[in-house]
């Protein structure tokens, strides 16, 4: 396998007043394409932000971040942005889909920020529905839909673009344990079957044993990496 | 192409948005109805004014006044004066082949108001056998003409709407006299229907002005002849008079008086505008700030800045453009054609009908319109400025 990200030497610091507080202070990691990263650790160990760092919506202050062969660390907010749209896929802790469309509509978002035709729209959104086993619910609106079925539509979201990486901050940390595996087991299917890269940020260890490593983040250092 | 599909997402998200902020949204579409409301009852206000003195006046008849008088209650003028104006160059004949020319002398005389039941200005014209042969969009609607000689006087339709005690067969007292209404004409359109008219030889004897006159009416056979007729005027130099077209002497009038009204609408309408617009911003700051996962969450996908902006911006002005729709429906529905009387030139009252017109509604959606684009431009500043993190975005 080869390394699809790459962090070399980054550093990150957070002004809190007068007091600067260094948050990462040259960490260098490699997550290689096809990885299924769980990485876990207490709160303010650094997970939010080095996931910020890694689907480039955050920026360092220093050290270089690889995508797939390419620099990313310089890019314009516009270049950042086209970037992410191409090759991120997000999903979140409580799903933010947007309320007032559908299912579908929620789907489809991100290929608004692509060239494609209407139908091959559709068709596509129909497939990543299709994936996640909601086909029958492309009509409903969020509000209409459990919890589960609501990360599952921002699953689908984050896959309809065909993104080489999925970032999940907590995707299971506003489910039960029952739904929390169901979303696990999509997010292995995908990582298996799809051979999409996952870096999932979790305070669970039962769903991170369902990736194929977990890394421990504590002030801004990997303490231990399991295998 | 993306950055417009992704625009146009954002826009019809954040519109279809709009019910889950219902009162707050309602509340600014509601403060820019009324902006819009005042300010068109003030300029449909000025232009039903504008237009009653505009179509008051005729392109082929002279109005001559002392040279330097401005209006006619100002203006004086000797009955030899008044018969030179027939030999003038261009004058038309009436059916017995004298010169139409009609001289005649204003007065203000009291009248009450129906509207607030108060003591109010009136113009009584007294008027030569010529008067009706003048003013072609006057005509006797109901009663007759009053008899040459007599106390008799013939009212506008539009001083019967808007004053008391002036129906047909009704006597009226003026200083020592009493007057009989025996017709009531009608001059659409014209300040004419605020006017009594009697015969202006009673009324010179009557309120004791001797044989003067004010002003003349002289009815030229085209537009043209009009400044061969002016040169005449001023070139006489037993005259001392200045003629000039009646259709310029009303529209210099109206500028005048329609300037007063729009002067005193508009600082309303824009004093107004700024509290709706205070009430703009802050539902736009709202919807921003409610919406920040959603912005938040949309950028880090990958949506640009410039398309959360837009979304903010559309959403303002399709709030102030409902108020705007709200404001003239209003406007359309409670003031239009409605009557009123204000105070003309002639310190008299002048009766016209509220105007609603698209040049005025222009206006008044543009003012409503800026509401929008300033309560937009910040909000959608501040929400093209939200950071893409994933924690805005939980």
């Amino acid at each position: 396998m080869s390394a699809l990200i790459q962090l070399n030497n980054v550093t990150k610091n957070y002004r809190r007043g007068k007091e600067g507080i260094a948050i990462f202070d040259g960490l260098t990691m490699g997550i290689e394409e096809g990885d299924f990263v769980a990485i876990m650790g207490p709160s303010g160990s650094g997970k939010t932000t080095l996931l910020n760092l890694l689907g480039g919506t955050d920026r360092t202050d220093g050290g270089e971040i690889w995508f797939d062969g390419e620099r990313i660390d310089g890019y314009s907010e516009g270049q950042l942005a086209a970037w992410r749209a191409r090759s991120v896929g997000f999903i979140f802790q409580f799903y933010n889909l947007m309320p007032v469309l559908t299912a579908a509509q929620n789907v489809e978002l991100p290929l608004m920020l692509t060239k494609l035709s209407p139908k091959k729209r559709r068709d596509n959104v129909e497939t990543a529905l299709k994936i996640v086993e909601l086909s029958d619910r492309a009509k409903h609106k969020p509000k209409e839909l459990s919890g589960g079925q609501q990360q599952r539509v921002a699953i689908a979201r984050a896959i309809v673009s065909d993104p080489k990486l999925i970032l999940a901050d907590e995707p299971t940390g506003d489910l039960d344990r029952a739904t929390a595996n169901d979303i696990l087991r999509t997010l292995q299917l995908l990582n298996k079957e799809l051979g999409k890269t996952i870096v999932m940020v979790t305070h669970d260890p039962e769903a991170a044993r369902f990736a194929t490593r977990t890394l421990h983040l504590d002030k801004g250092r990997f303490v231990e990496a399991m295998a | 192409m993306s950055l417009l599909r992704q625009t146009g997402s954002v826009i019809a998200l954040n519109v279809r948005s709009i019910p889950q902020r219902l009162w707050m949204s309602l509340s600014t579409v509601v403060s820019v109805a009324l902006v819009v409301a005042v300010l068109l009852g003030f300029l449909s206000l000025a232009n039903g004014f504008n237009q009653t003195l505009k179509g008051s006046g005729a392109p082929d008849v002279a109005i001559v006044l002392r040279d330097g008088a401005e209006a006619e209650l100002n203006s004086s003028m000797s009955k030899e004066q008044a018969d030179l104006l027939g030999q003038g160059p261009g004058v038309k004949t009436g059916p017995d082949g004298s010169p139409l020319v009609s001289s005649e002398l204003m007065l203000v005389v009291d009248g009450i108001k129906k509207s607030s039941g108060t003591k109010a200005n009136m113009p009584m014209r007294g008027i030569g056998p010529d008067g009706l042969l003048v003013r072609k969009q006057a005509k006797i609607k109901e009663g007759r003409m009053f008899t040459p000689g007599s106390n008799e006087i013939v009212v506008g339709a539009g001083l019967l709407r808007e004053f008391a005690g002036f129906e047909m067969g009704k006597t009226i007292r003026f200083g020592t006299q009493n007057w009989k209404v025996v017709g009531v004409f009608e001059a659409p359109g014209t300040v004419f229907e605020s006017e009594l008219w009697a015969d202006a030889p009673v009324v010179q004897s009557l309120f004791n002005r001797g044989t003067s006159f004010q002003t003349a009416r002289v009815v030229l056979t085209s537009p043209a002849a009009m400044s061969a007729f002016e040169k005449y005027v001023k070139d006489e130099p037993r005259l001392q008079l200045k003629a000039q077209s009646e259709l310029d002497f009303y529209a210099g009038q109206a500028e005048r008086s329609g300037l007063l009204i729009r002067y005193f609408g508009w600082p309303l309408g824009i004093i107004m505008a700024i509290g709706a617009l205070a009430g703009a911003l802050n539902t736009m700051y709202a919807s921003v700030s409610s919406r920040a996962a959603e912005i938040a969450t949309l950028r880090v996908i990958g949506f640009s800045g410039f398309s959360a902006f837009m979304g903010t911006m559309v959403e303002a002005l399709v709030l102030s453009a409902l108020g705007a729709l709200l404001g003239v429906a209003i406007c359309a529905v409670g003031f239009n054609g409605l009557s009123a009387s204000t105070l003309g030139a002639g310190f008299t009252q002048v009766a016209f009908k509220l105007q609603i017109g698209p040049q005025i509604i222009g206006q008044a959606v543009t003012l409503a319109l800026i509401i929008g684009l300033i309560g937009g431009i910040f909000p959608g500043w501040r929400a093209a400025r939200q950071k893409p993190l994933l924690a805005l975005a939980a």
